[in-house]
């Protein structure tokens, strides 16, 4: 797979992916650097998307102001993409009252209804049917929305993501299926557990199975991504139906921050390449194909940004992070009688 | 104005009634909509009314997406077992995103499923699995016994704007009752006295009402009076109407069709033993199934069931006179 040549898209266009992609990556870096930094300031269990953000940001940039999209508790990235505020994103992961979801969800549940991301499911693949059901709203609409719904590999095992595509086929509602292969279900290789890749095939094949098209791609290169999710979007507007696409990428971090009781500080423990399989090489050769910096030096290598534009984003991209967990730290913990105050509308 | 229908006509008049009021409202399911001269289909097309595969959890799953992106869907689930098959659907998805999400969202969203159906259909059509959703977060639960009530709490589940569980008991499917006419809402969280007395109080759901009824008739012949109540929606669950209730009767006997540490009358002695208990005279006794996988030979199926006989013969007990009937 080379990388697309990104002719096709304007100047402006190509450092805004860019430019979002830095954003998702320093907003991970400093998610978890308050693990050191700020220790207790976040719980539980915390996922990052880097190494993912060329294929968060090639599929977000497809979609129309009225799309809309479901996620994965990974889901850092999508709404940066999106626009967001990342001071309540930061403030939501510190679990404050400025939060995007007002401190009751946390990182694994980000939902942005104002953006068109209406919701997270932390469970594997339990987001896939929402985000057919909002497709069948859509399709009852018939006002041209298309929705996006992210999962991973691991999910593709789960019984409702072939219940859904089943659906979504026969139904031909306006729905693209972007799986991100990262190339492990927490800390399980892919070929451990798919019969598909342990025969060597891409996990895109999957869709025969569902007479709708599937189609493998690097997910490393934002603008192969935006092509073939904005193909498959356009599909799915036109009322031509699904496509499964195998986004594949490398997961550059761990599965998520350490899993420990109270009292152990958490952190980020190394990529399961190094830690469990030994495999430190494995690792290397994927940190050399880091989408982000590769896609500045396509950028630069084409003229379409200069070393020096490059930097100053990057330097106004830390600033911004900063400031996102400034204002997380600075914001209050909610009032603990709002634990009732959501849980029936 | 009202008329006579059997129970389970009395659900399907509210969903019609409630698709012609909301074009928002969809309704879809398996074996459902399979021709085009189905009164659904007629009536609201294939947008809204749609025949899907045997796949639970993608059903429920799509019902809380649309429910999400605006739309009431209510899906059909036929039996309440089906719902285990999906059950992160059920209990870990829908219920929880208005709160997971900092009140951006609503699931207005019905689950109908017809429950206990003990009239030989063995181990696993026949459970009384409604006490497993009555006590999780975002989930309402709503058990009528009634034609009317079947249409009331029908009408008000697809206008709340939370995730419903439905339960019609499959054995009341033909009973006929009064249903009003037009639009008729029965709201949640009020309980439904069936019967005043001031002697006993019997708390009883669905299919058990009538058993408890019968058993009023017997006792009233003994001279024993019952006040029985039917809670309607177990979540809300109407505790005020049975604690008044309790206060002046002191004694508390409930049926239910599920097994005990299964039941809602046991969540509900629960709340009374810890509410109520200056008013009790006497232990509250809980009338129950058996702990045994349902059997399918009728004589073995009929004596797990709690019955009219069981409930009158716990209210003696509660009231002191089993040993002068005994």
């Amino acid at each position: 797979m080379s990388p697309s040549e990104p002719q096709e898209l304007d100047r402006d266009r190509l450092v805004w992916m860019y430019h979002q992609m830095l954003r998702i990556r320093e907003f991970e870096e400093r998610v978890k650097r308050t693990f050191i930094e700020h220790p207790g300031v976040m719980r539980g269990h915390t996922h990052l998307a880097d190494g993912a953000e060329a294929s968060i940001v090639g599929s977000i940039a497809t979609l129309g102001p009225d799309d809309q999209f479901f996620a994965t508790y990974r889901c850092h990235g999508y709404p940066i993409a999106r626009g967001t505020d990342v001071n309540t994103m930061m403030a939501e992961i510190y679990g404050r009252k400025d939060g995007l979801c007002k401190g009751i969800g946390g990182s694994m549940h980000l939902t942005d209804v104002s953006n068109g991301f209406l919701g997270t499911s932390g469970i594997v693949a339990a987001g896939i049917p929402h985000a057919a059901g909002a497709a069948w709203a859509a399709q009852i609409r018939k006002q041209g929305q298309v929705v996006l719904c992210f999962f991973g590999d691991g999910a593709s095992k789960q019984g409702v993501f072939a219940e859904t595509l089943n659906i979504a086929s026969l139904w031909k509602l306006p729905i693209v299926f972007v799986m991100e292969n990262n190339g492990y279900n927490v800390h399980t290789r892919t070929d451990q557990e798919d019969a598909n890749r342990a025969n060597g095939e891409d996990l895109s094949v999957k869709a025969r199975a569902f007479s709708m098209p599937g189609v493998t791609i690097d997910g490393r290169d934002p603008v192969q991504v935006y092509e073939t999710v904005g193909a498959a979007v356009a599909r799915a507007r036109a009322g031509d139906g699904p496509t499964l696409i195998e986004s594949q990428m490398y997961r550059l971090s761990a599965h998520g921050n350490i899993i420990a009781p109270p009292g152990v500080p958490l952190h980020f423990p190394e990529h399961e390449a190094v830690e469990k399989f030994g495999n430190p090489e494995e690792y290397e050769a994927a940190k050399q194909g880091d989408p982000v910096p590769a896609f500045r030096g396509r950028l630069v290598a084409r003229g379409a940004l200069t070393a020096e534009e490059a930097d100053a984003l990057i330097a106004a991209v830390r600033d911004e992070m900063q400031a996102a967990v400034t204002f997380g730290l600075e914001s209050p913990f909610p009032d603990v009688e709002s634990a009732l105050e959501y849980t029936y509308a | 104005m009202a008329h006579e229908l059997p129970f389970i006509a009395a659900i399907n008049e509210a969903i019609m009634l409630e698709m012609h009021r909301d074009e928002t409202v969809l309704y879809f399911g398996q074996n459902m909509a399979t021709t085009e001269n189905e009164p659904y289909v007629d009536a609201f097309g294939r947008d809204r009314v749609r025949v899907t595969p045997i796949s639970e959890t993608a059903e429920i799953g799509m019902g809380i997406g649309a429910a999400l992106a605006g739309f009431r869907p209510v899906v059909e689930l036929y039996m309440a077992e089906f719902m285990l098959v999906a059950m992160d659907q059920v209990v870990n998805e829908g219920n929880r995103f208005r709160a997971m999400t900092g009140g951006q969202v609503k699931v207005p969203l019905v689950l109908k499923a017809g429950y206990g159906f003990t009239a030989g259909w063995a181990g696993q059509h026949t459970g009384t699995i409604n006490a497993l959703f009555m006590g999780v977060p975002g989930l309402k639960v709503v058990v009528p016994s009634t034609a009317a009530d079947a249409k009331g709490l029908m009408a008000t589940a697809i206008r709340d704007d939370n995730p419903v569980v439905y339960l019609h008991n499959y054995l009341l499917t033909l009973e006929h009752g009064e249903v009003p006419d037009g639009e008729y809402l029965v709201p949640f969280g009020e309980a439904s006295t069936r019967r005043a007395g001031g002697d006993v109080t019997i708390v009883a759901t669905g299919w058990t009402v009538d058993r408890a009824l019968g058993a009023a008739e017997v006792l009233a012949a003994e001279g024993i009076e019952a006040e029985v109540i039917d809670p309607r929606t177990l979540n809300p669950l109407d505790m005020p109407t049975i604690l008044e209730s309790v206060a002046k009767t002191g004694r508390l006997v409930l049926v239910d069709q599920a097994t005990r540490h299964a039941s809602a009358a046991t969540v509900i002695a629960g709340e009374v033993a810890e509410h109520g208990f200056s008013s009790l005279k006497a232990p509250i006794v809980q009338v129950t199934a058996l702990d045994a996988t349902v059997p399918y030979s009728q004589p073995l199926e009929a004596w797990v069931m709690p019955n009219d006989e069981k409930v009158a013969a716990a209210v003696r007990q509660v009231v002191g006179t089993a040993a002068a009937t005994a």
